[in-house]
């Protein structure tokens, strides 16, 4: 049997998806439930963004689907007026797909934490990622679990004094990033949590890539890891750790653009004074570059301690999804079928049947 | 087994005999499953009612010619309706010593046995602990033994293909298939027509292999050793146009039609595991008609997914045995909370753990009915033989759709792969199993809101309103959920509303009552089971009812809820007897929830019972001596 030849594919993310001309706002998204999140939390502002963010896509608002599993970043779908579900603990990404394969004229978006996507839910992600699935993965990443009151994560820093290690997490971390990618995903990107402008424009190329988008979002959980990401936002350094990707550009950063990001010797990535190795040795960066080595060894610049810490799009190329492939294969199927009139009736009679004729003519 | 004697045109014996139980046994290499599965073919078109029984070892390849690496099919045709594949060979084709050996004990004195000798060398013996051969010595005097040397018989009628003597031998399973297609009197055409279309992309085999068969047939002709041939004349089945399924052929078909019937698109989320894989590979091949199959990372993504299709308006399903059915189980109470339509196929295999992954048992009862957190109740059916799986996925789809609830559907081991004549339905007669999904807002207080969790008055079922629909969003999840309106609520008083009011939409569910066969009409002693048994109990009540006692029969099929009428059923017996493959599973429930004092008779040997023990068990039974 040969394989069948998969048409041309859809190019954007959401380009089944039925768009409307109405105009929409932010609070047409807001639904009529209670936020409850503890104050000060980024999930507000995540929240925030995506809800004025939503309505830029145009699209129609009963075709937009958010689906997530458990921890405090997993109640987002309650508090936008789509479709949504709230499903259980780590198996958000498995839902998402039966969904996406099964309805193209669905937007297909999962809220997860660093537990639910990390931990308990780690197989799912990397899967989903690797089939290209047309979902957008918003990866809450707040270093600790929230919603079970503070024990480390998988993406806590060794040596994390938390409920469940008193004495300081032995573990080692995932970086997400290196993850996904190692994952063959072929949309990664980061943001900040209070980074409206970043966020939002993160989310923009997310939502118009077709295949599986992972976001991760650095959250500050201000119960349980407060401030986890202030070095991010504030203090003087900040300039030098946080290096925004743009696709095409040097990467540069610093107050004045006197740091880039240079080949090492090793072979990855290293941050230098650009006055000592000259603007022409700075990386250009290629988010649709096929070869991932370069996005990876970017991923590999943050360490534990968020020293060059990177946000924006790292990844961004174009693979067949899994779900375009499988709907191709049963609508040729389908096709083939109906060229040769099977149905219901020919599948259960198969090819070797006997008949039992009534009493009378079987004697003799 | 034989009734009338002629002489046939090779002036041999011509047996006439109602009905024959054949096992080819052989080592995992040897193709017994292909020769079974022939010979079956052949018995079935030539309208013999048939039952089978593939029993093979999990290992793909054990090492060959051990006893763990022995593989057998046995096969039961009759000239009248059969309910089992038979307790014992009255033929027992034996390949190698290690088929003899694990085999030669279910052989009743007096039955046939043909044997390979080729072999029977001393190493092959030594290698079962048989310290003299069985061929040469005594052992075998009780049967009619048939020695023939097959692979050398093979190898000679195949040395003009030029094939190496290795390859050629590998033929000798079809050497078999001729010698018992002659002994039956079986047609040689369509044998070597299906080897014609199976080896088509490889002609040489093809001609090879119908070498073989016809040798095979030959031999038996030519021969003197074979003094007697049999006839079992058709069968008088019902009327109608037959052919022979397996039990996840007839699960996979009931999918397709129950997707067909409602008019939604299949989605098979799931992940392989034996003996369910079948599944997943015969839905694979019908894209055509509207069946998408995703073979996802573990159990958990296979009904992950499934559920979201079912979300989004598909009809969800997922297949899977006990290991996974164990991994599924907090998805399948999301569904229960989620209350949307998802079918849950478990085809039991020997527990616990990995267990008996190639042999039956019963032992997922418990499991499907309360194997999850909280109350979760799940409507249970069960089929009773391979044919009936059809028809029992298309009552659960009917259940899951109707009720917007997860059904389990227990099937196992024996009757998936065990096979037998099916009369193919009348497709305009099947049920029709249309869903409507909800497009308008319904909040009782004319808000113009929608309600998700506002049910049915009188299936308790709610609206399953899929995404796409305008003016319908909300938002569903594991948390309790607000009567009515669907949202997050942790009233205490709605608590316990919610969670009466799942159970009552499942207890309310409507299943047949149940109906019991006592042709004597005075029988004391009720037999109660459940799925595969069906076949071994009803060939036993025949046998305690031609020894002149009387035993009335009941199969329950609706496990979840039972029928309406079952506790008067069972308390009009004097004594219950329940037998199953598991330590007593259903006769807890029974005793649980009816207070009757059901006995259990309880068999976890990876096989299925036999008709001739549990004769024995009823019988006693109504002599007034219950198992304990
Ligand atoms: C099967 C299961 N195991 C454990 C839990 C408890 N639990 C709920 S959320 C959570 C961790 C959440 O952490 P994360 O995903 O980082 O989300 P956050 O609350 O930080 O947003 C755990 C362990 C659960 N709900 N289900
Ligand atoms: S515990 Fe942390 S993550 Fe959870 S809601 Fe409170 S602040 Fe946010
Ligand atoms: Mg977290």
């Amino acid at each position: 049997m040969t394989a069948t030849d998969l048409p041309t594919p859809a190019v954007g993310g959401l380009d089944l998806v039925p768009t409307t001309d109405e105009q929409q706002k932010a609070k047409d998204f807001t639904s009529d439930q209670e936020v409850r999140w503890c104050p000060g939390c980024g999930d507000y502002a995540v929240l925030a963004s995506v809800r004025s963010f939503l309505p830029e896509l145009g699209l129609r608002r009963e075709n937009i689907v958010f689906v997530s599993g458990i921890g405090c970043s997993s109640r987002f779908p309650y508090y936008l007026d789509t479709y949504g579900m709230h499903s259980i603990h780590g198996r958000a990404p498995t839902i998402a797909t039966g969904l996406a394969v099964t309805r193209p004229d669905l937007s297909v978006w999962v809220v997860t934490g660093d537990g639910d996507a990390l931990s308990i839910g780690g197989n799912h992600l990397i899967h989903a990622l690797r089939r290209n699935m047309n979902i957008t993965i918003l990866l809450f990443n707040n270093r600790i679990y929230g919603l079970t009151k503070g024990q480390y994560s998988p993406t806590s820093e060794v040596g994390k004094v938390t409920k469940s290690t008193p004495m300081g997490s032995v573990d080692a971390p995932f970086n997400p990033v290196s993850l996904a990618l190692g994952a063959e995903a072929t949309f990664v990107g980061r943001a900040l949590d209070s980074d409206r402008k970043g966020l939002t424009e993160v989310l923009r190329q997310a939502a118009a890539h077709r295949g599986a988008s992972l976001v991760e979002i650095f959250q500050d959980c201000p119960i349980f890891n407060d401030g986890s990401f202030d070095v991010l936002r504030k203090g003087d350094d900040v300039a030098e750790r946080l290096i925004k990707l743009v696709d095409g550009e040097p990467i540069l950063f610093g107050n004045e653009g006197e740091y880039g990001v240079v080949r090492s010797a090793s072979g990855g990535l290293e941050v230098a004074r650009v006055a000592d190795v000259g603007e022409d040795a700075v990386v250009v960066h290629h988010a649709d570059e096929q070869d991932p080595t370069q996005s990876f060894a970017l991923s590999r610049l943050s360490d534990q301690d968020l020293t060059h810490t990177i946000t924006g799009v790292f990844r961004k190329v174009d693979r067949p999804t899994y779900d375009d492939g499988a709907r191709a294969q049963v609508a040729a199927a389908k096709e083939q079928a109906e060229a040769r009139g099977d149905n219901l009736d020919a599948l259960l009679r198969g090819k070797d049947t006997w008949a039992v004729l009534p009493e009378p003519e079987n004697e003799q | 087994m034989s009734t009338d004697t002629a002489v046939g045109p090779s002036g041999r014996e011509v047996r006439q005999t109602h009905r024959v139980v054949i096992r080819f046994a052989g080592d995992s290499g040897d193709g017994m499953q292909l020769t079974g599965d022939r010979f079956t073919s052949e018995a079935a078109a030539f309208g013999n009612d048939l039952a089978t029984l593939p029993n093979f070892p999990a290992e793909i390849r054990a090492p060959a010619g051990t006893l763990p690496g022995v593989s057998s099919f046995q096969l039961h045709f009759a000239d009248y309706d059969i309910l089992t594949p038979g307790d014992r060979p009255d033929v027992l084709v034996a390949m190698n010593p290690a088929a003899l050996k694990a085999n030669l004990a279910d052989l009743p004195h007096g039955g046939v046995l043909i044997v390979n000798t080729d072999e029977f060398t001393k190493r092959n013996l030594a290698k079962v602990g048989y310290e003299s051969n069985p061929l040469e010595d005594d052992s075998l005097d009780p049967y009619t033994v048939h020695q023939v040397a097959m692979a050398t018989l093979t190898r000679g009628a195949l040395e003009p293909t030029g094939m190496s003597k290795k390859d050629a031998e590998r033929a000798k399973n079809m050497f078999a298939l001729g010698l018992l297609s002659w002994m039956y009197h079986r047609g040689t055409e369509g044998t070597e027509q299906f080897l014609r279309e199976k080896f088509a992309k490889k002609p040489e085999l093809a001609e090879a292999n119908i070498l073989a068969f016809r040798a095979g047939w030959n031999y038996g002709e030519t021969t003197e050793s074979f003094a007697v041939t049999y006839e079992v004349a058709p069968a008088r089945l019902a009327e109608g146009t037959y052919r022979q399924i397996t039990g996840n052929l007839a699960l996979a078909y009931g999918v397709v039609a129950a997707g067909q019937q409602a008019k939604l698109p299949v989605f098979l989320g799931t992940y392989p595991i034996t003996p369910a894989s079948d599944v997943l590979h015969e839905l694979s091949k019908h894209k055509g008609m509207g069946v998408t199959t995703f073979q996802a990372e573990d159990e958990i993504a296979g009904i992950g997914a499934a559920l979201g299709a079912s979300f989004g308006g598909s009809l969800g399903v997922t297949s899977t045995s006990g290991p996974g059915v164990a991994l599924k189980s907090e998805t399948i109470g999301l569904a229960v909370a989620l209350e949307l339509p998802l079918l849950i196929l478990d085809v039991q295999r020997g527990g616990p753990s990995t267990g008996l992954p190639t042999k039956t048992e019963q032992a997922d009862l418990l499991q499907a009915m309360y194997g999850r957190n909280g109350e979760a109740p799940v409507p249970i059916i069960a089929p009773q033989s391979p044919a009936d799986c059809f028809d029992a996925a298309l009552d659960a789809v009917r259940m899951a759709l109707t009720y917007r609830t997860p059904v389990f559907l227990l099937s196992d081991g024996s009757i998936a792969n065990g096979s037998e004549p099916w009369r193919i339905p009348d497709v305009d007669a099947l049920p029709d199993l249309s869903v409507t999904f909800a497009t308008e807002a319904n909040a009782p207080d004319g808000s113009g809101e929608f309600w998700p969790y506002l049910r049915d008055a009188d299936t308790l079922a709610r609206p399953w309103a899929i995404p796409g629909t305008a003016g319908l969003e909300h938002r569903i999840g594991g948390l309790e959920k607000a009567d009515g309106p669907g949202t997050i609520s942790y009233d205490p008083d709605n608590h316990d509303r919610m969670v009466r009011l799942r159970q009552a939409k499942i207890d309310g569910i409507e299943v047949p009552d149940l109906t019991v066969h006592d042709p004597d009409g005075d029988a004391e002693v009720l037999v109660l089971g459940w799925g595969s048994s069906y076949g071994p109990i009803g060939a036993a009540c025949r046998r305690v009812r031609a020894a002149g006692l009387s035993v009335a029969q009941a199969h329950l099929r609706h496990l979840n809820p039972m029928p309406r009428n079952l506790g008067d059923v069972l308390r009009s017996y004097r004594r219950v007897v329940a037998p199953e493959m598991n330590l007593g599973q259903l006769s807890m429930l029974l005793r649980a929830r009816f207070l009757v004092d059901a006995h259990s008779y309880t068999k976890v040997a990876g096989l299925p019972f036999q008709a001739e023990e549990l004769a024995g068990v009823l019988t006693d039974a109504v002599k007034g001596d219950l198992p304990a």
